[in-house]
């Protein structure tokens, strides 16, 4: 019982950052009906922003650290989302209104450049960040086993929270999300309204890349090592959760990350770490048998 | 019919011109040279048969497909190659082919949408005047608008149309599908429209017997040609019209 309990606080924080990212793969697709392959790159260059501003401003001397992370999501929000920018500006929206796989071919192209591009400018080796935020809590003591929750585990989770929060009351209630469901619903008949459809569609890869560099950042916080490929299978796995909970749906992609994270998590503490990533595409494939649209997704008419 | 007497005829400049218009859909010619216009405060119809090019003419004016010839002018503005969002923000409001209104969202949510131009100063009061032509939707605002029936969807269309304070109001039979009970109190919310608030109003129609009697000009449409024009009432009169359009059912 300990140990499951263990096991679930880990899962549920992998899964806290598969779902930040797999917001950003259901997003995409629900407005425009492309994955973005590149999306998960977009999430690696979010983690390397973060460390190399981490390091910037502990270097300039700033050595409280809830300041130094405050900087730190806030440059990385803001340059990760500015590469979600580019990369629709550049490789899809000139394909827009072209033959359904050209986007999809650019987009692996994408995913392909920016690891090459972080690779050559980065070097190949692992980068890493000693911990930055240790300690934590003991929940519960029995027969010598402890349950803990450390203190970033705690942030991860808490942060996830508060993002999905905001992100489910901009699609919601606000006016930007009101245009992206109407896009998503209906492209032309918003523009009919005077909905600017390209900068609704922007908007929508940059809030999905600036979840993405949140991830980025708890992820080289949690786990210190980043490297030029953890974005592809961390976008694949997210790209998983989306599916899994229903893509296009925004909870279903927060449900699926939590699913995958839980699953990976359990599988390698009860059976092996080996093979946790066939035990979650199982279950994705189980899952599509009898769901074909997902836990969480509708039926729907395939987009043209 | 008060409105079509020829003194209150208002003999503006015009608000949209059509110059000349080509258009196609693919490979087919759906508009050859179309010309027409509307003056400030009219009420102008276009009647044609289905497939006769009127839908294809309304989206043009928005750019959807382009004209390939010829041009577009609003309120003196060539709008022909402008974006179809700026073209809209120029103050014109369509009531599409199919109403496309925003089925997985609620009816206030689409209501909202059609206020996107309008400043945010006038919402309620908008919303109130949408409610008072058609109290229906003020009852269903948090339902899901694809729950409504054909008639009320209508209405909907049509009151998200009004929340952008267009000057200009362009329909697409907002007739079709609807009981004729509701196509009289659709027809008198337009005339209303026209006669106390001063609005424009260009519409296409198949239901060409409304249409000719609320209109104060009208336009013939045959296989993508303007092939006749005049006053509503002389076109009710002309026997062409009568044979092709109004068929004697009324």
């Amino acid at each position: 019982m300990e140990y499951f309990l263990q096991q679930l606080i880990n899962g549920l924080t992998l899964g806290s950052i598969y779902g930040l990212i797999a917001i950003g793969y259901t997003m995409v697709y629900g407005i425009i009906g492309m994955i973005n392959f590149a999306h998960g790159d977009i999430f690696m260059i979010g983690a390397f922003v973060s460390l190399i501003v981490f390091l910037i401003v502990i270097g300039l001397g700033v050595t409280w650290i809830p300041l130094v992370l405050l900087i730190v999501l806030l440059v990385a929000m803001l340059v990760t989302s500015a590469y979600g920018w580019t990369v629709e500006r550049l490789a899809y929206r000139p394909l827009r209104g072209s033959f359904r796989l050209a986007p999809l071919i650019t987009a692996i192209g994408m995913s392909i450049f920016l690891q090459n591009y972080v690779q050559i400018a980065q070097g190949a080796r692992v980068k890493s960040l000693p911990p930055v935020i240790t300690g934590g809590y003991t929940l519960m003591e029995v027969d010598g086993f402890t349950v803990q929750i450390s203190n970033i585990q705690i942030i991860i989770m808490i942060v996830t929270v508060v993002l999905m929060a905001i992100f489910a009351y901009i699609i919601a209630r606000t006016p930007l999300g009101r245009a992206q469901r109407a896009t998503e619903q209906d492209a032309v008949m918003a523009s009919l309204l005077g909905i600017n459809v390209d900068r609704t569609i922007s908007l929508t890869f940059v809030i999905g890349a600036a979840l993405a560099s949140v991830a980025g950042l708890m992820f080289v916080l949690y786990y210190g090592v980043i490297d030029f490929y953890i974005g592809f299978i961390a976008g694949i796995k997210a790209f998983t959760a989306a599916v899994l909970g229903g893509i296009g749906s925004l909870p279903g992609a927060m449900l699926g990350g939590l699913i995958i994270g839980l699953i990976e998590t359990f599988w390698s503490a009860y059976f092996s770490i080996e093979y946790k990533d066939v035990a979650a595409f199982s279950i994705l494939a189980i899952v599509l048998i009898f769901l074909p649209s997902g836990l969480l997704g509708k039926p729907s008419v395939e987009k043209v | 019919m008060s409105s079509t007497d020829a003194g209150k005829q208002p003999a503006g400049r015009p608000i949209l011109q059509v110059q000349g218009v080509d258009a196609f859909y693919g490979h087919i010619q759906a508009l050859h040279g179309v010309s027409l216009d509307v003056h400030y405060g009219e009420i102008v119809t276009m009647i044609g048969a289905n497939g006769a090019g009127k839908s294809t003419l309304m989206m043009t004016i928005f750019g959807h497909p382009r004209a390939r010839n010829g041009r577009i002018i609003f309120d003196g503005w060539d709008i022909t190659d402008e974006p179809t969002h700026h073209i809209a923000r120029r103050g014109i409001s369509l009531v599409p082919e199919g109403r496309r209104i925003f089925q997985r969202m609620t009816v206030l949510e689409n209501l909202q949408l059609g206020a996107e131009l309008a400043p945010d100063s006038h919402f309620d009061e908008d919303l109130a005047f949408v409610y008072s032509l058609f109290p229906v939707l003020q009852k269903r605002q948090n339902q899901r608008a694809g729950t409504l029936s054909g008639g009320e969807q209508q209405m909907l269309a049509i009151g998200r149309a009004l929340m952008g304070k267009p000057r200009f109001l362009m329909l697409d039979e907002p007739s079709l599908g609807l009981a004729p009970l509701l196509v009289q109190q659709v027809f008198d919310a337009l005339r209303q429209l026209n006669e106390e608030h001063n609005m424009t109003i260009f519409l296409v129609e198949q239901n060409a017997w409304h249409a000719l009697r609320l209109a104060h000009r009208a336009y013939v449409l045959v296989n993508g040609r303007v092939t006749m024009s005049g006053t509503g009432k002389e076109l009710l009169e002309k026997e062409e019209v009568r044979a092709a359009y109004l068929g004697g059912g009324h």
